[in-house]
């Protein structure tokens, strides 16, 4: 097996998904697939010779060479407003991956699986949807997304319109949108629902207290810890 | 309330990819502190400077350190008392 190298990506494309989060459309040409839940490192090096580095999860399905993240920007960050705001098609950025083995997610497989997203920690399990879809899996998954409001919510539209057999929970924690059966507030017990079946895998992501106390909360549900995948930011370099 | 200012160690795979061609965040560690069994990525890890230090969530003791400079990786396993590595099964 040959080791990864940094390699040039080069923006393709790039849109806002809201006024702060932006997805960057990369060309990878050495790229050789990835699992949905993998992320790549990107390194940005200034004049100077100063490098700043931080990861990234994938958004998108294997799609040849071509691979999306979603960029949240952090105020006062270092790497994240350069690529929400700054970077723009045709500029070449630094990219190792696909990396993490532990948060991805197998497409051939059949067991159930439910994925709870807190904020932008959405993206990775967008992408265990969007192969779910791609490669036509009839895998059971329900998504359950925990975001404060309407405007900070990720890829709303495609969510809203996911098909019947992919359940939704949107659970909009401070600010829900008018004429919405759920009030604002936090995922609850019933949201998450009990452990059915043994076999479910629960991948949840998101910022750390987001992730420990869900994790917490699907134990008391009854799910296996050993079947519960976690990925936790905050609290690294902004 | 607690300490939120960790991640986790999902964050190390590409920096252990300097070193390892394995992906090392599927291993189990076993913590030295305290015996707890883990994956490496769901150690706790804390950024300090252009280092990494991973921390057992059970006790808190660190597990593993990494640092990367211009010229050296180190890597301090002093926490960790085993590491298991799965490997595809060549007798099959």
């Amino acid at each position: 097996m040959a080791r990864l190298r940094w390699t040039a990506a080069s923006v393709v494309d790039a849109r806002y998904e809201t006024p702060t989060a932006r997805t960057l459309v990369l060309d990878v040409p050495e790229w050789l697939g990835h699992l949905p839940g993998q992320h790549v490192d990107v390194r940005l090096t200034a004049e100077d010779g100063y490098t700043a580095q931080r990861s990234y999860s994938i958004a998108s399905a294997p799609d040849g060479t071509h691979v999306e993240i979603t960029v949240q920007r952090i105020q006062d960050g270092e790497v994240s407003p350069y690529l929400v705001d700054v970077v723009a098609v045709g500029d070449l950025i630094e990219l190792r991956g696909p990396v993490g083995g532990w948060f991805s997610w197998d497409p051939v497989g059949v067991d159930p699986v439910l994925l709870v997203a807190g904020g932008s920690g959405l993206v990775p399990l967008m992408a265990m949807v969007r192969t779910r879809q791609a490669v036509g899996s009839t895998a059971p998954i329900r998504l359950v997304c925990s975001v404060r409001s309407p405007d900070e919510a990720l890829y709303l539209d495609e969510v809203g319109a996911l098909p019947h057999d992919v359940p939704v929970v949107l659970a909009f924690t401070r600010e829900a949108p008018s004429g919405s059966e759920r009030p604002a507030g936090r995922v609850t017990l019933g949201e998450l629902g009990r452990a059915t079946n043994p076999a479910e895998t629960v991948y949840v992501c998101g910022p750390t207290g987001f992730v420990e106390a869900v994790a917490t909360m699907l134990v008391t549900l009854g799910h296996d810890p050993n079947h519960i995948r976690t990925e936790r930011f905050g609290g690294g370099r902004a | 309330m607690s300490d939120m200012s960790y991640t986790d160690g999902n964050l190390l795979a590409g920096p252990l990819s300097d070193l390892f061609t394995v992906d090392l965040t599927i291993a189990t560690t076993t913590c030295a502190g305290c015996g707890k069994v883990d994956r490496v990525a769901a150690l706790h890890v804390y950024v300090v400077g252009e280092g990494y230090v991973a921390r057992c969530p059970g006790c808190g003791d660190a597990v593993l350190r990494f640092l990367r400079t211009p010229t050296q990786v180190v890597l301090d396993l002093r926490g960790t008392f085993s590491l298991r590595v799965p490997v595809a099964d060549d007798t099959a």
